[in-house]
């Protein structure tokens, strides 16, 4: 985003109030609607540039070298994709506190010997097929029992979460399973254009994720479920139906996101991914998704992932611990939602 | 207004034209009650009078715009619910407003714990709740019982233990017997007379008038906000007189002329036999091409759940319907909408409307696949089809990107129409269609109704206010406690037998 945009958008965003009460044509209302969006993102981007200015001063060129930033971006790259998964499936009203195991899982299945002996005897897309299948069966069970089953989606996560961690260990065994796969390390950790393929895959999947939830009937469904999901089925929309989409569609982002982790760091284990569905919740809602359904945003996702990824960079370049980190990042979560609160009772009062 | 006889007492509690103003709808407009010590005073009214409000006014719920409200001849006001209770009026709303979680003595002394030093006195509340179950006539109902146990009449019982937990001297029921059953409805008089000889005033509120009849000392009628009788003697008081009061002034002119519907009309939709266990059963009716069929019923007799069955957001026990020749699969809103119905729920911002989205997405919620290009939105299509309609049903602001919320009553019901006219329905079900609109849209709205079914959709209305039932459709089904009592062409009924029917049925 460039600076210019950044500016306007301030200044219509100012001026919201006074547009939103007074003539509103099709042109001058489309404007707004799009710098409202534009608007709550500005606040994600000063809070980006703050944290920059931050790692900077604190840590000078070993913050602002190419290198540190493709690391940011790397780290960023796992995490993001789960998130735009998670975007959807919140935006629709929903959670899924199972990504992260159902991710963990994945590299596990997608890793064992038997696996990754086939992948070597044909190609390495069976691992990849594999990851994406374990995701998505995980996520359509969720799926069928949230939907159909009427379970709570916090539950019926929750239960797959305990569960799929399970059954990864029991898989492996409680071992580190080694890629041994060469062509398949190659191709995730290459560059391309100097950029590591894992970033691409995040570029990729955002641009996706953006385009199916702003540009298609499925995002527009995904909206109208979580805005009023009565008026929804009323209105002849198969509530259910795209409710274990949704969740079909977040394990499969955890299968993208567990062939990356594998790629990453060349192991497939029981742990990965542990506590990632924290760092997922708390990116997307600091990106401005409402927790309640009905709003969703890609961009401000991505701004999310960033911003608690650059916090957790800043704070390993200063030999900070973990403990202060999560300090940090349980104090930003909180600054964030009480913004949006304000910003939610702000549009209902026009 | 009708002022019968002099009062023989000091009233206990007195409002003085009570105004309540609220946005757009003005609920109370010059509204005076009195009561006096030791009575079961009546209040009497349609649905949508003011009863409601008004003893949300009493009970400190709202605040009235103008008016005086005294109790023993000094004003007071009555900011918050809890002020009413110490001023000794306690209401017990038709939702009984128990925790079933708590048991019986929790429940009574909710919100006015006994308590020695920051420790709930357990065995001084259980003797105040066992005195309490005593003087209701029901002592078997142990203080340690869990309220969510009780049938529905235990729960009044506990509602009622907690009013008078509060020294209550006005206690306000409003429709205490509708969760009731004829044997419960006995004991609840024999409290209410029991009560009124101990001095407490019972403003009693019921659509049932055999009720009034048999425990009603006086009554007051309100009619759209006001009072139109008071100090009306139960004993002196014809039904019919009480009837004509409620309903008041000869049907306005607001309703468009209809024209008559051809014999050979197509048939658009057809129920027959249809049934849902614990709601309704045995409905059968059919809705040609050009004609408005109007259900008219209390409010809790059926009428909607037949509509949303009809739709397929119910699931029916027994029965068909049938749309243009076509069975539809029960059970299945897809299905309807498919087939060319549409519905206009009852709750438009809970069930209809998607509040923070613009205007043209609400317009285009159940057709924007079908304006899409292999999954991709064309929003471009979307807003002209919605602007189109917008214009079309002169919906003010005609601008389709600002949000539904901040549209009227009025439009909001438009937005929902133009919904059912993008996707081109023949059947179109209408739930309270002009609830929360104000006078002026209303016309308007009926103006539309006629007009779409003059084009050769047919429509299906469900209302609580009967004149318009009878204003505004060709045909008449009077729903009661789940059956159709009455089927018959508008102008063969009039408001006076309407209500009749449906008294009789609920009386039963």
């Amino acid at each position: 985003m460039s600076e210019q945009e950044v500016s306007t958008a301030t200044v219509v965003d100012g001026s919201a109030h006074a547009g939103s009460s007074g003539s509103s044509g099709p042109a001058s209302a489309r404007r707004n609607l799009f710098n409202g969006s534009m608007g709550r993102n500005v606040g994600l981007v000063l809070a980006l540039v703050a944290l920059c200015i931050v790692g900077y001063v604190t840590a000078g060129e070993r913050f602002a070298s190419i290198d540190n930033v493709l690391t940011i971006l790397r780290m960023a790259a796992v995490i993001g994709v789960l998130s735009i998964g998670m975007t959807f499936v919140i935006t629709a009203g929903g959670i899924d506190l199972s990504v992260g195991s159902v991710m963990g899982l994945s590299t596990v299945w997608a890793s064992t010997l038997a696996t990754q002996t086939m992948a070597a005897d044909t190609h390495w897309i069976v691992m990849v097929g594999t990851a994406l299948a374990v995701g998505t069966v995980c996520g359509l069970i969720n799926g069928v029992l949230i939907a159909y089953g009427k379970v709570v989606a916090f539950m019926a996560t929750l239960a797959m979460m305990v569960g799929a961690r399970g059954l990864a260990e029991m898989i492996s065994n409680r071992q580190t399973q080694i890629v041994t796969v060469k062509p398949f390390l190659t191709f995730f950790r290459a560059d391309f254009i100097g950029i590591p393929v894992l970033v691409w895959m995040f570029v990729v999947v955002a641009i996706a994720g953006w385009i199916l939830l702003n540009r298609t009937t499925f995002g527009r469904r995904t909206i109208a479920v979580g805005g009023n999901p009565e008026a929804a089925r009323l209105a002849g929309i198969k509530v259910k139906r795209h409710l274990m989409y949704l969740y079909c569609l977040v394990g499969f982002t955890a299968g993208i996101a567990a062939v990356m982790m594998l790629g990453r760091t060349t192991a497939g284990s029981s742990t990965n991914g542990l506590f990632y569905e924290l760092d997922v919740i708390a990116a997307v809602v600091v990106g401005g998704t409402l927790l309640v359904g009905g709003r969703g945003t890609i961009v401000g996702t991505v701004f999310g992932v960033l911003i608690f990824m650059t916090l957790t960079n800043i704070f390993t370049l200063n030999n900070m611990s973990t403990s202060a980190q999560n300090v940090a990042k349980g104090v930003i979560i909180v600054v964030a939602v009480l913004l949006q609160q304000r910003f939610a009772s702000r549009t209902r009062s026009d | 207004m009708v002022n019968a006889d002099p009062q023989p007492t000091r009233p206990l509690l007195q409002m003085r034209s009570i105004v309540k103003q609220f946005p757009g709808a003005r609920a109370l407009d010059g509204v005076d009650l009195d009561i006096l010590p030791g009575e079961v005073h009546c209040l009497l009214g349609q649905n949508g009078a003011g009863k409601s409000t008004l003893i949300k006014v009493l009970a400190g719920a709202h605040q009235p715009n103008e008016g005086q409200i005294l109790i023993d001849g000094e004003p007071v006001t009555i900011p918050h619910p809890v002020a009413a209770l110490k001023l000794g009026v306690a209401t017990m709303y038709q939702e009984l407003d128990v925790v079933d979680g708590l048991t019986v003595a929790e429940n009574i002394y909710l919100g006015h714990e006994l308590s020695t030093v920051g420790f709930s006195n357990r065995r001084l509340v259980a003797k105040n709740t066992r005195a309490l179950m005593k003087r209701l006539g029901h002592p078997e109902i142990s203080p340690h019982r869990e309220v969510g146990e009780l049938s529905a009449a235990g729960k009044q019982i506990v509602s009622m233990a907690r009013a008078l937990s509060h020294d209550a001297r006005v206690i306000v029921m409003d429709e205490p017997s509708a969760v009731l059953d004829s044997e419960e409805v006995e004991n609840l008089f024999r409290v209410v007379q029991e009560l009124t000889s101990s001095g407490v005033a019972i403003v009693y509120i019921s659509h049932r008038l055999e009720e009034i009849r048999q425990i009603g000392d006086r009554i007051t009628v309100l009619k759209d906000g006001r009072t139109v009788a008071q100090n009306l003697q139960v004993a002196q008081t014809p039904t019919s007189e009480l009837i004509k009061l409620m309903t008041g002034r000869a049907v306005d002119n607001v309703f468009p002329a209809r024209e008559p519907v051809a014999e050979e009309a197509e048939v658009l939709l057809a129920v027959e036999s249809l049934g849902l266990k614990g709601e309704f059963s045995d409905v059968s009716f059919e809705v040609r091409a050009g004609e408005v069929v109007g259900f008219a019923g209390l409010v809790g007799s059926g009428r909607s759940e037949i509509l949303e069955t009809v739709y397929g957001a119910r699931r029916p026990t027994e029965g068909t319907v049938t749309v243009g020749g076509a069975k539809l699969r029960a059970g299945s809103v897809a299905a309807a909408v498919d087939a060319g119905i549409g519905l206009c729920p009852e709750e438009r911002k809970s069930q209809g409307l998607l509040l923070d989205e613009p205007v043209y997405r609400n317009i285009t919620l159940s057709t924007f696949g079908r304006f899409a290009k292999s999954g991709f939105l064309d929003e471009q299509a979307e807003r002209s089809a919605a602007q189109e309609q917008a214009v079309a049903l002169d919906l003010r602001p005609a601008g389709v990107e600002r949000h539904a919320r901040t549209l009227s009553g009025g439009n909001q019901q438009k937005a929902l129409l133009a919904r059912w006219l993008v996707r081109g329905c023949r059947v179109l079900l209408l739930d309270e269609p002009t609830r929360g609109v104000d006078v002026g849209a209303r016309a308007e709205i009926y103006t539309l109704i006629r007009d779409l079914a003059a084009s050769g959709a047919a429509v299906l209305v469900v209302s609580s206010e009967i004149d318009e039932v009878l204003g505004l459709s060709d045909r008449v089904l009077v729903i009661s406690e789940g059956r159709v009592v009455h089927q018959g062409p508008a102008d063969s009924i009039d408001e006076h037998g309407v209500l009749d029917l449906v008294m009789e049925g609920s009386a039963a």
